[in-house]
């Protein structure tokens, strides 16, 4: 078009005594900047991505990576028989009527006893303030200790408990005195003993595992909160619905690709597949709740009616993906197939699946990633839930109990009203990071140990 | 491989097959208002009991009491929260499913407050100047006319000339109902707008409450449909804004709010037991009576919710901004005959 109008459309074209290679013409230097300008706007709008993603990523290790540190109070207790087995007969029976509360005044006592001790006093604090800092999680950990080995009770044994959220936040930064100066929840005395017991080396932080592998805690002991069972439960979901969507992905684009008739039947199908993976996922949510919950009678929040939903939710994309790669092997390598006198079956399962499986690896990994990250449809079959009991093994029912998903933990932590809770959500996010990281590593892994070239 | 996978499919679908069998926990769903104090007692129960911990569920009071009224049997849930009492729409809606016997259980008070950005001014609200600042219509030198005010002290001289800002509970939740009918209507009948638009409306109570509750549309007073942390969050990013907040929300982010004395009275559990603050509404959960004796758990899990070691003066609900039930005792004698409620007229 340009190209046209520097001619004018009459008389002789310009001389072209004057044009050289050493010297650009100016169409040329037109040209060339625009090829500049259009690099520059790429590169552009690359950086704007990887500005977006490092400001999110920034953002969430800043706020999330503290979750995986914990203060800690290591002290020793004296399991005293009067209150934990006041019958002292050792029963079980009897022991179990005992109460975290009981425990509590025992981890309390002992740590009044322990400050004594070490000459640890802080003027005005009561002893209250000083039980008050154990998290409300250590009892129930000491008593599962004392009824599993009864003989613990009348020694003393050297215990590790939390510290408590705003003691936990203090060492973080997060509480100040003149925020505890204003919070019901921690005192200025508190922090002052924290300080007193941080330098005799009683309350330090360190990394925190149980964030990861304890269950779900309530609102009063933030600390104490973990992902243990939205990991199994992540876990639980993904590994069903692979098992659920391989099969009848791969199945359905072969049959689809390589044996269906080409009419209006079959275009229709290949339509709404198309469709299908444009539903919002909260639609496929209804769905579940509606056939697998309310008519065929499964539980609600268990991993196995997610799993049913999310692989619906995945199919249409992992057949997609799955047709794109068995289309993409080359026709020859059919024709040669059958030339030298395979079946159909044998071809496709000799030659074209071997060959397209990279490309389904990745396509069904890229799908249960998207499946991985999805909360809307389990908010509907009650997998947004406080659950603290870890589900079975697999082989137990396990797929039948109730758990929750990592996703689902990030928005229902960001929800609570303490602060804990919001660097647990990011910490959250930060492990959820970490499975996809995984799950797309092993589809790069797959694929290179799988890929054939032609 | 394809031998593991067919035989894991199997397995998966035979575990489906044999999914009508009871559970062996309990299940809650319904407000996230009462979700924090259903937790603690669901963890303590999970703790200190030989059942397993029950399932807690939030998603708001009146979606938990319509799965609920689902019906009866294992796949439903069993017990209700409700941040405001059960409508007659959701009693028949159980009625009509088979849920014939609800038992409901009161078993506190939930304070509500309004705050703002710690660093902001000290504000002392009554409800007139709520209604004031963020109703529709105002009554001004005698007339009714539409609200104009733009800061708080064009509403009420003794307050700061902050420009107004509030973000209320969206319509979806219970706790809006509490505030439109203890700050809003209360603060038309005081400051007078009730009576003339009642006038207004040739004598017509209905109408006139309802003009009292229509706010002002122009932006100054926003609907937050999420929960109080994003309320929080709006807070955060305008320091004029006002939030409206449960007290337990407000006690756990002191660092962050300052919060604003009603009629004088600052809020505090102990100002709302002893009712001298006005802005609370009770706490509730609906039992499907059916279920007592077949959930394994459920009658120990309610009657330990309503005990005096959870729910009274000093248990961990208190501590956490529950305000305790002066009628806790009649609450448990309630629960432990299982007595179910009478018809909603």
């Amino acid at each position: 078009m340009t190209d046209i109008s520097q001619f004018p459309a009459s008389g002789a074209p310009p001389a072209r005594a004057t044009s050289s290679l050493m010297a650009n013409t100016p169409r040329t230097l037109r040209r060339n900047a625009a090829e500049k300008r259009f690099r520059l706007y790429g590169l552009i709008a690359v950086s704007i991505a990887l500005t977006t993603l490092a400001i999110m990523l920034f953002t969430i290790f800043r706020d999330g990576s503290s979750a995986f540190v914990q203060a800690k109070i290591v002290f020793p207790v004296a399991i005293d028989a009067a209150v934990v087995d006041k019958a002292g007969t050792r029963d079980l029976a009897e022991m179990s009527k005992v109460t975290t509360v009981g425990y509590g005044r025992v981890l309390g006592a002992s740590l009044v006893q322990h400050l004594t001790d070490r000459n640890i006093v802080v003027d005005g604090s009561t002893e209250k303030e000083i039980a008050d800092m154990i998290s409300k999680d250590a009892p129930a950990r000491l008593r599962d200790m004392v009824l599993a080995d009864p003989s613990l009770v009348g020694q003393t044994i050297s215990f590790e408990a939390f510290a408590t959220g705003r003691i936990d936040g203090y060492l973080k930064g997060r509480v100040d005195r003149e925020i505890a100066a204003r919070d019901s929840n921690v005192s200025v005395l508190q922090l002052d003993l924290a300080d007193a017991m941080v330098d005799a080396g009683i309350l330090k932080s360190s990394f925190n595992w149980r964030f990861i592998t304890a269950p779900d805690a309530s609102d009063l002991r933030p600390e104490a909160a973990g992902l243990g069972v939205a990991l199994l439960g992540t876990l639980y979901m993904m590994v069903l619905v692979f098992i659920f969507t391989l099969p009848l992905g791969v199945g359905a684009s072969i049959y689809l690709e390589e044996f269906a008739p080409k009419n209006w039947f079959t275009d229709l199908v290949e339509v709404n597949i198309s469709n299908l993976a444009a539903v919002p996922s909260i639609v496929y949510g209804i769905l579940g709740l509606a056939v697998f919950i309310n008519f065929a009678g499964l539980p609600s929040s268990a991993p196995l009616v997610g799993a049913l939903v999310l692989t619906l939710m995945t199919l249409p994309t992992i057949i997609i993906a799955t047709r794109s790669a068995i289309r993409a092997v080359p026709p020859s390598i059919r024709d040669a197939a059958l030339g030298v006198g395979a079946s159909k079956m044998q071809m496709v399962f000799h030659h074209v699946l071997p060959l397209a499986a990279p490309g389904i690896l990745t396509g069904t990994i890229l799908g249960l990633a998207s499946a991985l990250g999805e909360t809307g449809p389990l908010l509907l079959i009650g997998m947004v839930a406080f659950v603290t009991n870890y589900p079975a093994s697999p082989f137990d029912g396990g797929v039948m109990d109730p758990a929750t998903a990592l996703p689902v933990q990030v928005y229902s932590w960001a929800s609570r009203s303490d602060p804990a809770f919001i660097e647990r959500s990011s910490g959250a996010i930060i492990v959820l990071l970490a499975f996809l990281v995984v799950m797309n590593v092993a589809a790069i892994l797959l694929r290179r140990r799988f890929e054939r070239r032609w | 491989m394809n031998m593991f996978k067919i035989s894991a499919s199997a397995l998966a679908i035979a575990a489906a097959a044999t999914a009508a069998d009871a559970r062996d926990q309990v299940q809650v769903t319904g407000s996230s208002t009462v979700l924090p104090y259903s937790t603690i007692v669901a963890e303590a129960f999970g703790e200190n009991f030989d059942f397993p911990t029950p399932v807690v569920e939030g998603g708001g009071s009146g979606a938990g009491r319509k799965k609920m009224c689902e019906g009866v049997g294992p796949n439903t849930a069993d017990i209700a929260n409700s941040s405001s009492r059960i409508t007659k729409g959701d009693y028949e809606l159980c009625m009509s499913n088979g849920v014939t016997e609800i038992i409901e259980v009161r078993f506190g008070y939930d304070g509500i407050v309004f705050a703002s950005d710690v660093n902001g001014p000290e504000f002392a609200y009554t409800q007139a100047d709520i209604h004031g600042a963020l109703a529709a219509k105002v009554l001004k030198d005698g007339a009714l006319v539409d609200n104009t005010a733009k800061t708080w002290a064009d509403v009420n001289p003794a307050l700061p000339a902050q420009d107004i800002l509030v973000f209320v509970p969206g319509t979806k939740h219970g706790t809006r109902e509490v505030f439109d009918e203890k700050v809003i209507l209360q603060g038309c009948v005081d400051n007078g707008t009730f009576e003339a638009l009642k006038a207004a409306a040739n004598g017509d109570e209905d109408a006139a409450e309802e003009g009292c509750m229509a706010l002002r549309t122009d932006g100054l007073s926003v609907d937050i449909d999420g929960d109080y942390t994003e309320t929080l969050a709006r807070v955060d990013a305008n320091k004029n804004g006002i939030g409206v907040f449960g007290l337990s929300f407000y006690q756990n982010n002191t660092d962050k709010l300052r919060v604003a004395t009603m009629s004088g009275v600052i809020p505090t559990t102990e100002a709302i037991a002893a009712g001298d603050y006005p802005v609370s509404r009770p706490l509730y959960f609906y039992v499907k009576k059916a279920h007592l004796g077949v959930i394994p758990g459920l009658q120990e899990y309610i009657d330990f919710f309503v005990s005096d070691d959870m729910a009274g003066p000093d248990g961990p609900l208190a501590a956490y901004g529950l305000v305790s039930d002066p009628e806790l005792a009649a609450t448990q004698a309630m629960v432990a005959a299982g007595t179910p409620m009478a018809p909603i007229e």
